[in-house]
């Protein structure tokens, strides 16, 4: 009797999968069209194979229900196609991607796929059989469901076995779909004016040695622009161009196939600089190591330091693995599952480790900064081959440091320098092809990045302008095979293929979109949201410098000064470069070679203090950034890993709530700052001057504040949703009462113990 | 500036000595400042007016003594005392102790550093050990808010002489010495007598009651039917007084089921009590049916009526054995019963203590996550929250009327309904709203605010201590998280109401019913937290409010989106600055946008003084003076 009163909420938490609707509800409820559907194809697509009658479930629903449809495979996605019209609701959505809509899976986002009883399907497998249920759980993180049962047995089958093919088992790189995509759009033409473009005031691509030249340039860098191998003559691993030390020697660069080389990232207006490196093979370890090092240290003050990167963070694997267990958290295939596992939330994500991995990038990215900015040494940062984590923390070492980098373009510069020409290998770490042999390299390492920038974005939102929507876009481009961004392990790679498929013999090589080409995907008025309207500009009397030009007593205000009480490391002289020669020969590099004192503990208490000091500056959102790193400041992105379930969407709230606010009055500042200047042009009767309307984020949103908007804002609107709160169902009482202690819960509320019941 | 430089920033403090209330205004202001200090574009014009004050408190910071409030007096004072601070280290300073606070301040530092908080917010003050190597005596004092601080100082040489921290144990605990709790003594008056903001019958007017089914009772006018009610009290219609007193009779405490909140549309209604007598026999009370039947025939949309029992359902059962229980569906017809399964006192008060020791002084860098959900907290607030949602759904979704209960009716119900009448009627989301809210559903309705604090009491074991008020903060902060711009107060306004809730300065939190009140004449004695609060309401007022007053708010319950309170559970540890970017930027807007409105309006007038005849693009510029509209 009590336990029947005991929960209301338990009725709605019955076993949720046997409600299936029987075929004959469906023929009296709906005749399925025979008619052959498709999506609009895009060009270069081509259908593998296609089955109607499916049903898939609508996922935010108990009694699992669902629309029937077909479903295609094609050679760029699989897709679903509802038989229902859509309403004129659905047709203007927001926040579309031109691409591919909200029942479309591109091949490469395809994460995993289950059949009957949740198996995990994997490829070669299937012969004749075909699970009734299929589901698809997307590196985007959304979840498909769909059943088979009500389709034609042979068209459930082919439906299958295309998916299953195409998207779990090994192809080539030339089956992606980007290369049938370029060949066949008109694309190419407008590309080359976009790049024209760009060349001239947006992303610059680190393709050329004046991209190069002219980043060393705004940073006061002094080293040399390596060009001699933009035939990948030297190595086809090292990136047509890059900068290293002035003292490393033509002879240097031969010989080493670019492992050890120290390549230049950034210069900081101290004229100390951080550099990284693909660590060194142990056997040439002595020789080359010394003059590499010896290199760096030339650079700025005899000074260096190094960190290898191998040692004190984690492995690609362990950040796969740890992925791994976290996105499972978000993939959630009925309601009573996500509730039980909100229970014991906190605990298991501590368990999977994933955030702790944030912190220690951003942390190790901390110390790093507090080399250059306190201490000015240079920084030489190493792993085994040089492309993983030392991007993560040298983009961040930049990100924190350079205010350029937390502009839009600037930030997709950075992306372009570490990563694209730094030779990340995206392709492997993707595993696009499903490669047997590529399944150990797979790791995604450029998401950890992203997942540091937004919690560095968190934390100091006016800083950045551009917005987290554009961070959860981004790294959801990732798996759209469209992008020579993402597609390619290094230059030589991206050079060679393009140039091979070009349908120009070898003149010019095959022109593919980047993912900065935002507007394959987005139009203009969608692209707005990428913007942030808490940034704020910087003052307008030192538009074109960087910190540098600060006064010197400003700087020193951003400079912790008693709070430390060791001074800072001053490097050493010529007399001293051989001690360094000496402590070379003898140890392989140890961590922080010039501060042997400082291992790991001290490390980062004196990181603690770091931020300490510079927290208690006035903020400067042009300046220096540092992370806060304790426990309850390193949170969860709930926009890109909450945004499709249901039950978390927080209608009429969520952080659109309050941008949408700051973009409207930003809207009218604006409005009012074109007034200013027409009136301005009124009065001097200058009509030139008048500013063209720019468009902005706020007028989008401003635009839509009728529309109930939610936390999942713009990812999913609220249009299917009933207005219904979303009430736990589990057995909330039973599991905690164990966490209690004695027999408190047990007793009354007034009284002293004398009332224990 | 010294305030946030050291990272302490004392609760806020009304320094003041005249009645003057702007200063009051602003040295607070300082102190809220101090905990969003920023550097933002030098184009904003209030920045340097924001600042200023600071400068102000740094004056007067160079001075041994705080600044005394009215009727404030220094009990003593210590030279050479040392303040073991958890973040910084030992400090070695004066101690001052007053007859309303504690105030510790240190010169060798540059800047100054002071803590200064206000002996209400003591729990226990406790001698550490004995006398130490170096001579010296140390003191504990475990603090309300979710901090300890510790002191030491020499021991006396002198015997006979008592130490600072005997004089301060005195007037800490003034209720266990006989000695009257300083927010009898405080004279400060405001331009606005706070006592009037919840009046009964306006507030039961705003809700259209009386109506046809609906109507004001006096029988408790004397307090004679329910002591821990209020005098006012809505009732069904068609029941009589005289059948309310037998009611009164079943239900513990007498505190029989009385309207909270009436839907404007539906008329269906959130009803509160206390748990019935049902006793280990099942017994039945015809007139309680026949009440609970009424309740649910006066909201015609429904043939209805939940009951939401807020206690487990094994506690509820185990209430039987001491004469109380729960509704059984047999005796009541109509009435669904529902439990939400929210622990008792204790269990919170474990969990707070809990809490305190994950967050306080440091968190530990590793399993911060594990450690928090241990201590069960957000899990407590997540029931109480998902208990208020599934209130205010049947209400609002359901168009069914409810009753609340737990055992008594005063803490977990309370909780409950306000919370539901929260999400229900964006009234109470504004600043006086929230105000008339807490009067209603917390003060009047006799939450035991003095036993569950125990103000100025050193009894600091007492089991009838417990934070369920500030459990109820901590779920409307949540909420305000996940609706930025629906409410009209912000973050520091909840913190605000916390702190003077210990602080013994405004009478408000003071005593267990409104008949206790009454007859303690509060209003008369003491100054209102509102009348303090409502004298600068620019402080608490969130800019992004946007009013839609219609608007239901379903919070999502999940663990997902619940989060401990940074900014109140770890505001003493500095490296966890709460920030309010949001905020700060919207107001810099609104002045560019200000300033850019004047500069607008400045030309216009140029305009039209230079070409006083209309030019051939007159239109434009004199009609748009305020484009601000287009976008509202």
């Amino acid at each position: 009797m009590l336990s029947s009163l005991g929960s209301v909420g338990g009725k709605s938490a019955k076993p949720s999968f046997v409600s299936y609707v029987t075929p004959e509800e469906i023929k009296s409820e709906k005749e399925p069209s025979r008619k052959e559907k498709h999506p609009d194809l895009l060009p270069g697509e081509v259908v593998f194979c296609s089955a109607s009658t499916v049903l898939k479930y609508t996922q935010d629903d108990l009694s699992q229900r669902g629309v029937f449809g077909a479903l295609l495979c094609t050679n760029f996605r699989v897709s679903f196609v509802s038989d229902e019209a859509p309403t004129e609701e659905m047709v203007r959505t927001l926040f579309k991607n031109k691409l591919y809509g909200e029942n479309d899976i591109p091949l490469s986002c395809v994460d995993n796929i289950y059949g009957d009883k949740r198996k995990l399907i994997t490829g070669g497998l299937v012969k004749n059989k075909y699970p009734s249920k299929i589901i698809i759980h997307c590196k985007d993180l959304r979840v498909f469901q769909f059943s088979l049962s009500f389709s034609k047995e042979e068209d459930a089958k082919k439906i299958f076995q295309g998916i299953v093919h195409h998207c779990l088992e090994p192809k080539s790189l030339r089956c992606l779909f980007a290369f049938s995509y370029c060949e066949n759009t008109s694309y190419p033409g407008s590309y080359s004016y976009c790049r024209e473009h760009l060349r001239k005031k947006q992303t610059v691509m680190f393709d050329s040695v004046e991209d190069w030249t002219q980043d060393m340039k705004r940073t006061k860098g002094n080293c040399r622009v390596v060009s001699e191998n933009s035939n990948f003559e030297l190595s086809p691993k090292l990136p047509q161009y890059f900068i290293v030390p002035t003292n490393v020697s033509d002879e240097d660069l031969t010989k080493y196939q670019g492992k050890g080389l120290p390549m230049w990232c950034w210069s900081h207006h101290s004229g100390c600089a951080l550099f990284k490196t693909a660590s060194i093979p142990l056997v040439q370890e002595d020789n080359v190591c010394c003059r590499m090092l010896t290199a760096v240290a030339h650079n700025h003050l005899y000074s260096v330091k190094t960190e290898d990167l191998s040692d004190t963070l984690p492995t690609v694997q362990d950040i796969l693995l740890s992925y791994n267990k976290f996105k499972q958290f978000f993939l959630i295939d009925n309601t009573t599952e996500f509730w039980m596992s909100d229970m014991k939330w906190f605990s298991s994500l501590d368990n999977c480790g994933w955030l702790d991995i944030i912190r220690q990038c951003l942390q190790k990215a901390v110390e790093v900064v507090e080399s250059l900015e306190k201490e000015n040494t240079n920084v030489l940062i190493m792993e085994e081959g040089g492309s993983d984590l030392c991007c993560v923390v040298s983009s961040l070492v930049q990100l924190m440091l350079d205010p350029y980098y937390r502009t839009l373009l600037g930030f997709q510069s950075l992306v372009q320098k570490e990563w694209v020409a730094g030779g990340h290998a995206f392709l492997d770490r993707s595993n696009h092809l499903h490669l047997k042999d590529k399944v150990e390299s797979q790791s995604p390492v450029f998401l950890l990045f992203l997942e540091c920038v937004w919690q560095l974005q968190q934390q100091h939102g006016p800083a950045f302008q551009f917005s987290e929507t554009y961070l959860t876009v981004l790294s959801d481009s990732v798996h759209v095979p469209v992008f020579t961004t993402f597609l390619f392990n290094n230059d030589s790679h991206r050079d060679s293929l393009l140039r091979a498929e070009s349908p120009h013999t070898q003149r010019s090589p095959l022109n593919c979109p980047t993912v900065w080409d935002w507007s394959v995907q987005f139009d203009c008025k969608a692209q707005d949201l990428f913007t942030n309207p808490l940034y704020t500009e910087k003052p307008k009397q030192d538009t074109s410098v960087r910190k540098s030009y600060r006064p010197r007593h400003l700087r020193q205000l951003s400079l912790p000064s008693s709070a430390f009480k060791t001074p800072p490391k001053k490097g050493f002289f010529k007399d001293e470069a051989d001690n360094l020669k000496k402590i070379l020969g003898v140890k392989r590099l140890s961590r922080w070679m010039l501060s042997p004192s400082s291992d790991s503990p001290q490390t980062s208490s004196s990181v603690r203090e770091f931020y300490e000091a510079w927290q208690t500056k006035p903020l400067d959102y042009h300046g220096l950034l540092l992370p806060c790193l304790d426990g309850p400041s390193i949170r969860v992105w709930m926009q890109r890993y909450l945004r499709w379930i249901h039950d978390v969407q927080i209608l009429g709230g969520g952080p659109v709530a309050m941008l949408s606010k700051v973009s409207e009055i930003l809207g009218e500042v604006q409005e009012l700052q074109r007034q200013l200047d027409r009136h301005g042009c009124t009065l001097t009767s200058n009509h030139k001057g008048a500013r063209p309307r720019a468009k902005t984020a706020a007028a989008v949103i401003a635009a839509r504040s009728s529309v109930r908007l939610s936390s999942s804002f713009p990812f999913v609107t609220s249009r299917n949703w009933s207005f219904k709160p979303a009430i736990p169902t589990s057995l909330l009482q039973s599991l905690m009462v164990t966490g209690i202690p004695g027999n408190l819960a047990d007793r009354e509320d007034d009284g002293g113990p004398e009332s224990l019941v | 500036m010294v305030l946030f430089l050291t990272g302490h920033y004392p609760i806020v403090h009304v320094f003041c000595n005249s009645v003057d209330s702007t200063s009051t205004s602003r040295s607070d202001r300082s102190a809220h400042a101090a905990k969003t200090p920023y550097a933002m574009s030098s184009d904003n014009v209030s920045t340097s007016t924001e600042f200023s004050p600071e400068l102000r408190v740094l004056r007067d910071s160079n001075k041994e003594e705080p600044q005394l409030l009215p009727k404030e007096s220094v009990q003593d004072m210590a030279k050479d005392v040392t303040y073991i601070c958890p973040y910084i280290g030992a400090l070695r300073g004066t101690l001052t102790v007053t007859n309303y606070r504690l105030f510790f301040r240190c010169m060798d530092r540059e800047p100054a550093f002071v803590l200064d908080l206000p002996l209400g917010v003591v729990s226990r003050v406790e001698k550490i050990g004995g006398a130490s190597s170096r001579g010296e005596v140390s003191y504990g004092l475990v603090c309300k808010d979710i901090r300890n601080l510790r002191f030491a100082h020499k021991q006396m040489e002198d015997s006979l002489r008592k130490s600072i921290f005997e004089i301060l144990m005195k007037f800490a605990f003034p209720v266990s010495n006989g000695l009257p709790i300083f927010a009898f003594e405080y004279g400060q008056v405001y331009p606005e007598n706070g006592w009037k903001v919840y009046d009964a019958q306006a507030e039961y007017k705003r809700q259209g009651i009386p109506n046809e089914s609906w109507r004001i009772t006096k029988v408790n006018d004397h307090y004679e039917v329910c002591d821990t009610y209020p005098s006012n009290l809505v009732v069904p219609v068609n029941i009589p007084d005289e059948e309310l007193k037998r009611v009164a009779a079943f239900r513990a405490k007498g505190r029989i089921p009385v309207l909270s909140w009436i839907h404007p549309e539906s008329q269906a209604t959130v009803t509160r009590c206390s748990q019935p007598m049902v006793g280990v026999n099942g017994k039945r009370s015809k007139d309680d049916e026949k009440y609970l039947q009424a309740i649910m025939d006066a909201n015609a949309q429904s043939h209805k009526l939940f009951i939401f029992d807020a206690r487990p359902s094994v506690n509820a059962a185990a209430n039987k054995m001491k004469g109380g229980g729960y509704e059984s569906e047999d005796a009541y017809q109509n009435a669904e019963l529902v439990f939400l399964d929210i622990h008792n006192i204790h269990v919170m008060r474990e969990s707070l203590r809990k809490l305190k020791e994950v967050v306080y002084p440091n968190i530990e860098e590793s399993h911060w996550l594990s450690n928090l959900e241990s201590t069960h907290w957000l899990e407590h607030i997540k029931l109480i929250l998902a208990g208020a949602l599934r209130i205010a759904d049947k209400v609002e979704s359901g168009k069914t009327s409810v009753v609340v209960h737990c055992s008594d009716g005063w803490d977990r119900t309370a909780q409950l309904t306000s919370l539901a009448m929260l999400m229900l009627d964006g009234h109470y989301r504004t600043i006086r709203g929230f105000q008339v809210l807490l009067e209603k559903e917390w003060l009047s309705f006799g939450h035991r605010f003095q036993l569950r604090i125990g103000h100025g009491d050193k009894n600091h074991t007492d089991a009838d201590r417990s934070p369920v008020f500030l459990q109820f903060i901590d779920c409307v902060w949540q909420i305000t998280r996940q609706f930025p711009a629906a409410f009209e107060f912000n973050e520091y306004f909840l913190v605000t109401i916390l702190d003077h809730m210990y602080s013994c300065l405004f009478g408000t939190f003071m005593c267990n019913s409104e008949q206790q009140r009454v007859k303690e004449e509060l209003p008369k004695k003491t100054v209102s937290l509102w009348a303090y609060i409502n004298s600068q309401l620019e402080e608490f007022t969130n800019p992004l409010y946007v009013n839609y007053s219609n608007h239901v708010l379903f919070p999502v319950v999940s663990m997902r989106h619940l989060e401990l309170w940074v900014g109140y559970y770890i505001r003493w540890n500095p490296r966890m600055r709460p920030q309010e970017p949001v905020h700060q930027r919207y107001k810099e807007l609104l002045a560019k946008r200000a300033e850019l409105q004047k500069r607008v309006e400045e030309l216009q007038r140029d305009v039209t003084n230079r070409s006083a005849s209309s030019t051939e693009r007159a239109g434009s510029p004199t009609r748009s003076i305020t484009p601000v509209q287009t976008f509202v």
